[in-house]
């Protein structure tokens, strides 16, 4: 598994991960600078994502929406705030209606993405902060048995790697 | 995290840490059944079963109720919810998005070879 290190930070809200994958920072790189990448990885198998805008600069945006088992759509959008190609950049993430307009009242997470050389691959970092635990818990109620689900049967995917 | 969180999440990745378990939890959290309703879909006896749903009960991610002969279980989001905590929850999402970053660059070799 190329996950090394999690970490989670309760008082700020900070989800911290590290991956270590066996490419050059230009692969992982483009990965999120090609739409038809960035799809492919976003939204698990149940949810699969099509991504719709695509403006890796900064104040630009990447909208998005997931389909799920019963055709079901749910548009997000990243608000990119700062771009440093090929080794990192910062978003906000936030959820949208199908005109890929923000929803009021529905909380953001500050997103940053760093991609440094390691041993001849890469190494990325993934932090993802939330503003309160209430935010947190919106997210998650988002699709409240669908993300249950989605949970476990990833647990399923990462005991079969 | 806490000690008791700790804990918490010891029995909780060990009651999902079984097939049958995620089976039967994606079950209940779709909606009631029946213990020997969910005995009659697995290949084990209704004993069996049954320790499954007691291991489940015993974290709170499923709670049962009796209804005249038959208990009935649901699954407890809530519960899936606070024992998993939530970072826990989306760190999986992330997991997610870090495996599939794999298969798409190990596809790349694939392709050279």
């Amino acid at each position: 598994m190329p996950v090394t290190d999690v970490q989670q930070d309760l008082d700020n809200l900070t989800l911290t991960i590290t991956a270590d994958f066996a490419v050059p920072v230009e692969r992982i790189w483009q990965i999120y600078a090609d739409p038809r990448q960035l799809e492919k990885v976003w939204g698990p198998p149940t949810y699969p994502a099509t991504v719709v805008d695509h403006d890796l600069t900064p104040g630009g945006r990447v909208t998005y929406f997931m389909t799920g088992p019963e055709g079901d759509k749910h548009a997000g959008y990243w608000q990119i705030t700062a771009v440093d190609e090929p080794t990192s950049f910062s978003f906000d993430d936030g959820f949208a209606d199908l005109d890929f307009r923000p929803t009021p009242g529905m909380p953001v997470s500050k997103n940053v993405f760093t991609f440094t050389e390691h041993d001849g691959g890469t190494r990325a970092t993934y932090v993802s902060t939330y503003e309160s635990a209430e935010a947190l818990q919106q997210v998650l109620d988002m699709g409240v048995v669908e993300g249950a689900t989605l949970s476990i049967n990833q647990i399923d995917d990462l005991v079969a790697s | 995290m806490t000690e008791e969180d700790e804990d918490r999440a010891d029995a909780l990745f060990h009651a999902l840490a079984d097939r049958t378990r995620r089976d039967i939890m994606r079950r209940v959290l779709a909606g009631e059944h029946s213990v020997s309703a969910l005995a009659a879909k697995y290949d084990m006896s209704f004993a069996a079963v049954q320790k499954h749903v007691a291991v489940l009960e015993k974290t709170g991610l499923l709670t049962k109720r009796r209804s005249g002969r038959e208990q009935l279980a649901s699954g407890d989001v809530e519960a899936v919810r606070s024992v998993a905590c939530m970072l826990t929850e989306l760190e999986q999402v992330w997991r997610g998005r870090i495996a599939r970053i794999d298969e798409l660059i190990a596809s790349d070799t694939n392709q050279e070879d």
